[in-house]
């Protein structure tokens, strides 16, 4: 079924005299269970695209459906609620709150959703567990290093079990091992707990590990196709072997 | 309940973080409760001293002195025609709501005992004086009705007249003292009193029975004359009452006509108090006004403070709100903030001012009453000021686009 459906979304900045168009009527299916990359030049949209799916931005003009909830009518409550239970989100500068433990910030969707404390820290610190920080949980963010930041900012954003990921250029910020450690945990969480996955990037290395690219340029697809079988990554190739 | 404590836990931390800023944010409120504090203490120590001052002159009392005060204040028709007698006053005595009448009259005199002597003023009174007027003995005993019928040459001095005659130590008690040369009895030695609200020595003074001094010390022109008359009222609420029925009763005795001025003067000891609940009536606006400035300047501190601290947190509201946080979520959070501050500064001045108010009291002798009332009022209004003056940031914070909030640089 389908998880998000955008028809012409537009995203219209008006600067002063001249309006900048970011979307000009951009339309999207992405079914559950997917795992999609979006490409494309700098200012392209990206980004635009990625906000309004993950909730934290409405469109100037189309319409976007999440999970059979027409998200476009909504107030900004239910907007929060929705951010909190169904999406997850990875940052290129993995956002998380400074001078916080690792724990505290994986717990902070929990604490937004009301749940006892003593559950938040338990939940809180399996999800660090899962990407491989057990013994890091008491660090704040300045003393862990990009990939352990961005491996908490993904322990945060699968917490809550959400049915949806969106990573803004995961990588974009790391090196190449780093880079791969990131995806492969995406892709894992995309195969193994059926999240749907979609994630920007600008290395065609790491969109190899979707399913399907969307290329885009100023402000509407250019292309979207399936990621041929041969080029699938490393990763679901050994899985698929082993 | 467990988001509240755990918004205060993080207010807590994120104020112990910038422990100076948060200090200074803390010391419009500290300044501004500590000396409300402090003055409220000081003020109401010094009236319950003025309290316990105008108490020393009797419960209820209302004088009579002859003569009246015009405009101008001076006091006409003294010293000629006697215009008040102690049969005035005991026809007084059947007023409604009068429980006690007395008279006095005084003259200056020379009081000697062995080879000391002091110049005091000698005060002729009946038993209802004693009474009405709160004097109570150090040692010995007072006048008995014997004494007053037959003239007795008995006294009762005052401690300051007792200090200048006798020597520490010294037995008062049946020793003999000379007025105008005739030979008194010391009968009593009475409590001290203090000073009046005028800083008269009230205990410079000494009593004989009112016969006796009217006919063996002072003489007189007219028996019965007397230099003031005292009535004491049942209760406070009959005092107004009982001080216009003296007045149409006396007018009435002394035949004086509708447009005739009194030829005496009713003093109401309740305007005296009245009197000393205004002005501190207008000591405590005063302060309230002291008191809502410095308020509202800890509160704009705090507003201010806040201000800046939501613009330095701005990704991380937007980072909050990705992972789920509404909008009341961080209002609530700038609002506990500005609370943790301006509690924890109204605290912080409670203490500073009930120390200050100790230190005043040790240091100038001022007594000091801390009330826990407007220790509570105080706490409670520094935590309202928090309320107020948080709202508008936390509220600011809150309405913060997610996305931008995020792209905040
Ligand atoms: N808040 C904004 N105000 C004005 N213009 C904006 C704003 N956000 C984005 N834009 C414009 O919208 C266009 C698309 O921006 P977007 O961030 O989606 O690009 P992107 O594809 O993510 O680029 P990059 O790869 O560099 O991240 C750009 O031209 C950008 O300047
Ligand atoms: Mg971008």
């Amino acid at each position: 079924m389908s998880l998000i459906v955008c028809r012409d979304l537009v995203k219209t900045y008006s600067m002063g005299e001249t309006d900048v168009h970011a979307l000009r009527g951009v339309s999207l299916t992405i079914t559950a269970g997917e795992c999609v990359a979006i490409m494309g030049a700098s200012g392209s949209g990206k980004s635009t695209v990625m906000n309004i799916l993950g909730c934290l931005d409405v469109p100037t003009s189309g319409t976007y459906e999440l999970d059979g909830v027409d998200v476009s009518t909504l107030g900004a409550n239910r907007l929060a609620d929705i951010r909190n239970r169904k999406i997850g989100f990875v940052f290129q500068n993995f956002n998380l709150i400074p001078r916080t433990t690792a724990r505290e910030n994986v717990q902070l969707p929990l604490f937004y959703r009301g749940i006892p404390s003593r559950e938040q820290q338990a939940l809180a610190l399996r999800a660090l567990e899962r990407v491989g920080l057990a013994g890091r949980e008491r660090h704040h963010p300045s003393q862990l290093s990009g990939g352990q930041q961005q491996r908490v900012a993904i322990a945060r954003a699968l917490v809550t079990n959400p049915i949806l990921i969106l990573a803004d250029e995961p990588t974009g910020n790391l090196d190449s091992q780093a880079s791969r450690e990131i995806m492969d945990m995406l892709t894992r969480l995309n195969t193994q707990e059926k999240m749907t996955i979609v994630l920007v990037t600008h290395e065609p290395e790491i969109a190899q590990y979707a399913h399907r690219v969307i290329t885009m340029k100023d402000g509407i697809i250019l292309s979207d196709r399936p990621v041929a079988e041969s080029q699938a990554s490393p990763v679901v190739m050994e899985q698929a072997g082993g | 309940m467990n988001l509240l404590a755990m918004t205060v836990l993080v207010a807590f931390r994120i104020l112990s973080r910038h422990r100076l800023r948060s200090a200074l944010t803390m010391l419009g409120i500290i300044i501004g409760v500590g000396a409300v504090i402090a003055m409220v203490s000081i003020g109401q120590g010094a009236k319950a001293a003025v309290q316990a001052q105008i108490a020393t002159y009797g419960t209820n009392v209302i004088t009579v002195y002859p003569g009246s005060i015009n405009v101008s204040g001076v006091r006409t028709g003294l010293g000629g025609a006697v215009t008040l007698t102690s049969a005035d006053i005991e026809e007084l005595g059947k007023l409604p709501h009068v429980t006690d009448v007395g008279w006095s009259r005084r003259e200056a005199v020379q009081i000697v005992h062995e080879n000391r002597n002091w110049f005091t003023s000698v005060n002729g009174v009946v038993l209802g004086y004693l009474t009405i007027r709160n004097w109570s003995l150090d040692a010995g005993d007072l006048f008995i009705q014997t004494d007053i019928d037959a003239a007795s040459k008995v006294i009762l001095l005052g401690k300051t007249v007792v200090d200048n005659l006798f020597l520490p130590g010294e037995d008062a008690i049946g020793a003999t003292v000379r007025l105008k040369n005739i030979p008194f009895r010391v009968v009593g030695t009475l409590a001290a009193k203090g000073f009046d609200s005028r800083g008269t020595d009230q205990d410079d003074v000494v009593f004989i029975p009112f016969s006796t001094a009217e006919r063996k010390v002072m003489g007189t022109k007219f028996i019965g004359s007397i230099g003031a008359g005292f009535l004491s009222a049942e209760a406070p609420e009959y005092m107004d009452q009982v001080a216009a029925d003296v007045k149409r009763v006396l007018r009435q005795r002394h035949k004086i006509r509708g447009d005739q001025d009194d030829d005496f003067t009713v003093r109401n000891q309740l305007d005296t108090v009245k009197l000393q609940e205004g002005t501190s009536e207008s000591m405590t606006l005063m302060l309230l006004a002291v008191a809502s400035i410095s308020l509202l300047v800890g509160g704009i501190g705090i507003m201010n403070i806040l201000l800046v601290s939501v613009t330095e947190r701005t990704r991380e509201i937007g980072i909050r709100m990705a992972v789920g946080a509404k909008r009341r979520h961080i209002l609530l959070q700038f609002l506990v903030e500005a609370v943790v501050i301006s509690a924890f500064g109204g605290l912080i001045g409670v203490v500073i001012g009930v120390a200050g108010a100790k230190v005043a009291s040790n240091f100038a002798g001022w007594p000091t009453i801390i009330s826990s009332h407007s220790m509570f009022i105080a706490f409670g209004f520094s935590a309202l000021v928090g309320v107020f003056f948080g709202l508008y940031p936390a509220n600011k914070a809150s309405r913060l686009n997610p996305i931008d909030a995020l792209r905040y640089e």
